[in-house]
C-alpha cells in the first residue's frame, strides 16, 4: 500500500507538473511566430511600427473632453492647431493657419488658413471648420470643458473665406499665437448631440488632419495611430505609431530591455543607471519644464476680502520668508534628492524656456547661508528660547506645517532636509504628507506646501495663477489661484504682459514679474526636475528633441519627435537567428514534454485495473 | 454518499429534512440576508466614499485653466451642488434601476467602464482560480494524506514560501526571466498587457492567452498554498475517523478510501474557502494587473479612488460587494446538500 501510494503522490504531482508545463509551452510555443511584439520597430507585414510605452489612462479622447497629457498628447497628433511652437526655441510658427495679424486696436485678430491641409476623408479643412470649433466652445458648456479658458475672452469668430479667421476679443490678449486648441473637422462634429458625453472612441479612424490618424483605442491597452500621408508637412517616417500601457515602470523598462517597445519615459535614478550602460539603448536625461518649488502660504483669502485659513503669522514676515529660503541647501537637493537629474532652482520659469528664463543677479540672490538666516531671523524679532527654539509672537516655540504628496518621495525627502536646516534655525517642522492635498491646501490650512507646475510655451496660465483675480470669490467657492497669492504690484506687471504684443518687450514684462515672485518670497524654487526616458537606438535611428540641442521626447508642446523619429535600418538582424532558436528549443521542449505525457497516460491506463 | 460509511447521530433524517421542508425556510432565511446585505452595501457606497478627502472637482482641474465658472459648471454637472440627502435618494433612485452614473473622469457611463473591464478581470481571476484550487485541493490531499512524509513537508514548505512572497515581486522576477529573458532562458512572454492589439479570430485567443501564462502563473504561484493548507487540515482532522478503519476494513484500496470517504467529509472548509474566493475573484488583482498592465476592475478601483470619482467608486463597490454576498449565498445553499449536518 505504502510504495503504490508513494507512487501516486510523484505520479500525480509529475503529470500536474507535465501537464501546467505542457500547457505553458504550448502557449508559448504556439504564439511565439505569432507575436507581433517588435523586437525589431517593424510589423509582420514589413511595415515600421514605432511603440512607446505609457501608464497614465486616457481621459477622454474628445479634445473638448481630454485634460490628461496622454490625451492631449495624441490630440496633437490627430489634429493641428492654429499654431505650433518651433522645436528649437518654442517661438509660435504656423500651424493650420500660415500667418496671423492684430489689428491696430489690438482687439481683431486676423489668422491666414492654409489650403493645403485636408481632413483624411478626403474633404478640405478651412477657417469655416476653425471657426466652428471655437463658437462652439463659447456657446456649448460641455464643449467648453477642456479649453474653455482659451475662449474666454473671446467676442465673435468668423470665417469670412475658407482661408480667413478672424477673432474678435474683449479686450487685448497676447495669448493668440498659442491657443492649443485642436481644430476639428465640423462635418463630422456637428453631429455630436451632447458634448459633455461624447468621448470620440467608438468609431474608427477618426478624421483628422494631423501627422497621424487615429485607427483603435483600447482603455488601458493602446492607442493606434497610422501615418497621414497626406499630411501638409510631410508624412511621419514611422507607418504607426502605438502607445501600448504599462503601468508598472520597472515592466516598462523590461519590455525596452526586450524590445517590445522603443520608448519609455518617466524614469527613475535607478532605472536610468541601469539603462546607461546598454549599447542599444540611449537615455535622455533632458532639462524638464516643470520647477519644484516651497509655497510659503500668505493668509488665505477670497477677493471679497474675507480672510480664512490657518497659515503661521510669521510667514507674513518678508525677513523670515527670506531666511527660511536662505536656508534650503538647493545644491544638495538637486545632488540628493534628484540624484543629479534635476537642474538647480532659480527664477519661476523652467530655462528651457529661454524667452522667459529669468535668474536674479548677484546681489538680489538668495544664497544657501544658514548663519545669514539666523541673523536675518534675529532681526525679525523671532529670537531663540532658553531651549534653543524660536518663539512667535505669541511665545510659543514655531512649528511650520508643511504640506506634501505621500504619492511623492521627493517631498518626503526634502521634508526630511528641512528638518535638519530649519531644526538647526531652532525652528521645528511637522511635515503633513497626504495622498489628496487639496483639502488643507484650498483651505488654507497650512504653513507651507510643496509645489510644481509644468510651464506652456507661453507662460501666461502659470503666471496668472498669483493674480488677485485668481482668487477664490468669497471663501466657499474655489479660485484659480494657486496659493493665495495677491500682490498689487505683481498684478500690473501680469496686465501690462498680456496687452504687449511686442514678443520682446512682453519677456521683459514678464522677467520682471518672476523678479517680484522672487523677491516677495511666497514662491521659492528649488529645482527644475529633469524628463528623464530612454529609447532604443536599434529602433529610432534619429528623433527630435525639445529644446532640439537638448530637450525631452515625450510630451512636447507639439508633434515633432514622434512626427520626425526616422527608423534605424538592419537593427536587431540577429534576433532572426535567436528567434529560430527559441522556436527550435520550444519544438524540442514540446516534443520531450508530449513523450512524457504519452509515458504517463500508458502507465495510467496499465495500472488503472489494479487501482479500482 | 458517505452515508454508508458515516456514523451519522441523526441517522436517516439528514437526507429527507433538506429536501423537506427545512430547506425552503433555510434558503429564503439566507436569500432574505443576502438582500438586507445588499441595501446595506447599496447605502454604506454612498456615505463610504465621501468621507475620502479630497475635493473630485479640483483634482481632476488640477494643473489646468479653469475659470470659477467653470468649477461651478463641473458641480452642477456632477450634482456636488446639491445637498447630500437629494444626492443619495438621487443616487438610489438610479441605482435600482441599473442606472450607477456617470464617471467624473472618464465622462462615460460607470456602468460601461465596468463592463468594459469585467470580462478582462474574469479571465485573468477566474483561469487562476480553477487552476489554484484544483492544485492546491489535489495537492492539500495528498499531502494530508502522507502527513510528515517528505512529499508533505515539501509541498507545505514551498506552498508556505509562496504564499508569503508578495505577488508583484514574484511578477515582476517572471517578467525578468520569461519575459525579457536571462542568460540561456528566452524570452517567451509578452512583458504586459492582454493582447498585443490587430489580431483578430483564432490569432486574438492565442495572442491573449500568451499575454495569460505569466500572470496567471504569478496568482497560481501565491494563491495555491490557501487552499492547500485548508484541505489538508481539514482532511487531517477526518483521518482519525472510525468510518474510514471501516472502509479500510472492508478491504477498500487506501486510495479509495480517501476519495470516496475521507475527501468528502473534508471538503466543507475547502468549500467555504472557494466560495470565498470565488466572490473576491470579480475585485481583482491590483498588484498583479499593474505589474502586468492587465485593464481590469483593480487598476479600475485604483484610478477611481485617487480621484475620488465617487459615481465609479460607488459602482465598483457596489459590484464587488454584491460578487461577495451572492457567492457567500451560494456557498450557503450548497453547504446542506454536501453536508446535511448543516442547516438543521
Amino acid at each position: 500500500m505504502d510504495r503504490h501510494d508513494q507512487h501516486g503522490t510523484e505520479g500525480t504531482v509529475l503529470r500536474l507538473l507535465a501537464a501546467a508545463g505542457a500547457a505553458l509551452m504550448l502557449t508559448a510555443g504556439l504564439a511565439t511566430p505569432l507575436d507581433p511584439a517588435p523586437r525589431r520597430a517593424e510589423a509582420k507585414d514589413g511595415e515600421q511600427v514605432l511603440t512607446v510605452a505609457v501608464a497614465q489612462s486616457v481621459d477622454s479622447l474628445s479634445p473638448f473632453l481630454a485634460a490628461r497629457l496622454v490625451s492631449t498628447s495624441v490630440h496633437r497628433l490627430m489634429y493641428e492647431y492654429l499654431t505650433n511652437y518651433d522645436p528649437k526655441d518654442n517661438h509660435a510658427v504656423p500651424g493650420l493657419a500660415t500667418e496671423w495679424e492684430p489689428s491696430a486696436d489690438k482687439l481683431t485678430w486676423t489668422y491666414t488658413i492654409r489650403d493645403d491641409s485636408k481632413w483624411s476623408d478626403g474633404k478640405q479643412a478651412t477657417a469655416e471648420d476653425a471657426a466652428w470649433t471655437f463658437n462652439k466652445m463659447m456657446t456649448d458648456e460641455g464643449a467648453a470643458t477642456a479649453g474653455g479658458s482659451f475662449v474666454a475672452n473671446f467676442e465673435k469668430v468668423t470665417a469670412p473665406s475658407p482661408t480667413e479667421l478672424v477673432i474678435e476679443l474683449k479686450k487685448p490678449q497676447a495669448t493668440m499665437a498659442a491657443l492649443d486648441v485642436p481644430i476639428v473637422p465640423r462635418h463630422v462634429w456637428e453631429k455630436v448631440d451632447d458634448f459633455s458625453e461624447f468621448n470620440n472612441d467608438k468609431s474608427f479612424p477618426v478624421v483628422g488632419n494631423g501627422p497621424f490618424i487615429l485607427t483603435d483605442y483600447k482603455a488601458d491597452s493602446y492607442v493606434r495611430l497610422k501615418s497621414n500621408k497626406s499630411f501638409w508637412r510631410g508624412a511621419p517616417k514611422f507607418d504607426e505609431l502605438v502607445f501600448k500601457y504599462y503601468k508598472d515602470g520597472d515592466a516598462a523598462v523590461a519590455a525596452l530591455r526586450k524590445g517590445e517597445v522603443s520608448f519609455v519615459s518617466g524614469l527613475t535614478p535607478a532605472q536610468a543607471a541601469a539603462l546607461k550602460s546598454r549599447q542599444d539603448i540611449a537615455v535622455n536625461d533632458a532639462p524638464g519644464r516643470r520647477f519644484y518649488a516651497l509655497a510659503v502660504n500668505p493668509g488665505a483669502r477670497a477677493r471679497n476680502g474675507k480672510k480664512f485659513g490657518d497659515g503661521h503669522e510669521s510667514l507674513l514676515n518678508q525677513k523670515v520668508r527670506r531666511a527660511l529660503f536662505m536656508a534650503v541647501d538647493r545644491r544638495t537637493v538637486v545632488d540628493k534628492v534628484f540624484q543629479g537629474h534635476a537642474v538647480e532652482g532659480e527664477g519661476y520659469i523652467p530655462p528651457r524656456f529661454s524667452a522667459y528664463f529669468w535668474k536674479p543677479a548677484d546681489g538680489q540672490r538668495i544664497a544657501y547661508d544658514p548663519a545669514g538666516a539666523a541673523r536675518l531671523l534675529d532681526e525679525a524679532g523671532y529670537r531663540k528660547n532658553g531651549d534653543g527654539r524660536r518663539v512667535g509672537k505669541n511665545g510659543r516655540p514655531i512649528t511650520y506645517r508643511v504640506l506634501c504628496h505621500a504619492t511623492d518621495p521627493q517631498d518626503k525627502a526634502v521634508g526630511k532636509y528641512l528638518q535638519e536646516w530649519w531644526g538647526e534655525l531652532g525652528i521645528g517642522v511637522s511635515l503633513d504628507c497626504r495622498d489628496n492635498v487639496s483639502d488643507p491646501w484650498l483651505a488654507g490650512e497650512y504653513d507651507l506646501a510643496f509645489d510644481g507646475w509644468s510651464v506652456n510655451p507661453d507662460p501666461d496660465f502659470v503666471l496668472s495663477i498669483h493674480t488677485c483675480a485668481a482668487l477664490p470669490a468669497t471663501p466657499k467657492e474655489i479660485g484659480a489661484t494657486d496659493n493665495f497669492i495677491c500682490d498689487e504690484k505683481y498684478d500690473e506687471l501680469y496686465d501690462r504682459q498680456l496687452a504687449e504684443y511686442d514678443a520682446a518687450k512682453r519677456a521683459d514684462i514678464v522677467k520682471q514679474m518672476e523678479s517680484r515672485l522672487y523677491d516677495t518670497g511666497y514662491m521659492n524654487v528649488m529645482a527644475y526636475p529633469n524628463a528623464v526616458e530612454a529609447y532604443r537606438t536599434d529602433q529610432i535611428a534619429s528623433i527630435t528633441k525639445m529644446p532640439e540641442a537638448a530637450g525631452n521626447i515625450y510630451g512636447q508642446d507639439g508633434y515633432w519627435s514622434w512626427w520626425s523619429a526616422a527608423p534605424a535600418d538592419g537593427g536587431g538582424s540577429s534576433d532572426g537567428a535567436g528567434q529560430t532558436g527559441v522556436i527550435i528549443g520550444i519544438v524540442a521542449g514540446v516534443v520531450v514534454l508530449a513523450g512524457l505525457g504519452a509515458f504517463f497516460a500508458v502507465r495510467r491506463r496499465a495500472t488503472a485495473e489494479d487501482r479500482e | 454518499m458517505t452515508a454508508d460509511a458515516t456514523p451519522s447521530p441523526v441517522g436517516r433524517t439528514g437526507g429527507p429534512r433538506v429536501r423537506g421542508t427545512a430547506y425552503p425556510g433555510y434558503v429564503a432565511g439566507k436569500l432574505g440576508g443576502a438582500a438586507v446585505s445588499l441595501l446595506a452595501v447599496l447605502v454604506t457606497s454612498f456615505f463610504l466614499f465621501r468621507l475620502i478627502p479630497g475635493d473630485p472637482v479640483k483634482f481632476m482641474t488640477g494643473g489646468r485653466q479653469v475659470s470659477a465658472g467653470q468649477l461651478a459648471s463641473y458641480r452642477r454637472e456632477f450634482g456636488l451642488d446639491l445637498p447630500l440627502w437629494e444626492q443619495f435618494t438621487d443616487y438610489c433612485g438610479k441605482a435600482l434601476t441599473g442606472d450607477l452614473g456617470t464617471s467624473y473622469q472618464f465622462r462615460a457611463p460607470v456602468m460601461d467602464k465596468i463592463t468594459e473591464a469585467l470580462p478582462n478581470t474574469l479571465l485573468l481571476t477566474g483561469t487562476s482560480f480553477v487552476l489554484y484550487t484544483v492544485i492546491g485541493v489535489l495537492l492539500g490531499t495528498r499531502a494530508a494524506w502522507r502527513n510528515g512524509g517528505l512529499g508533505d513537508r515539501l509541498h507545505t514548505g514551498l506552498a508556505l514560501t509562496l504564499y508569503s512572497i508578495p505577488s508583484f515581486w514574484l511578477g515582476l522576477l517572471l517578467i525578468i526571466v520569461f519575459s525579457v529573458g536571462i542568460g540561456p532562458v528566452p524570452g517567451l512572454f509578452p512583458t504586459g498587457g492582454m493582447e498585443s492589439g490587430g489580431e483578430e479570430g483564432f490569432a486574438y485567443v492565442l495572442d491573449v492567452a500568451h499575454h495569460l501564462v505569466l500572470p496567471v502563473v504569478t496568482l497560481v504561484a501565491v494563491e495555491y498554498g490557501q487552499t492547500l493548507l485548508i484541505t489538508r487540515s481539514a482532511l487531517l482532522d477526518e483521518m482519525g475517523g472510525d468510518y474510514l478503519t471501516t472502509a479500510r476494513a472492508k478491504g477498500l484500496r487506501d486510495d479509495l478510501v480517501r476519495r470516496r470517504h475521507a475527501v468528502p467529509n473534508a471538503l466543507l472548509p475547502t468549500m467555504t474557502l472557494v466560495f470565498i474566493n470565488l466572490g473576491r475573484t470579480v475585485a481583482g488583482v491590483i498588484l498583479v494587473e499593474t505589474v502586468f498592465s492587465w485593464p481590469g476592475l483593480g487598476g479600475l478601483f485604483y484610478q477611481a479612488l485617487s480621484v475620488p470619482d465617487l459615481p465609479l467608486v460607488q459602482g465598483l463597490f457596489f459590484v464587488f460587494a454584491t460578487a461577495v454576498i451572492v457567492m457567500n449565498t451560494l456557498a450557503d445553499l450548497i453547504y446542506p446538500l454536501l453536508d446535511p449536518r448543516v442547516g438543521r
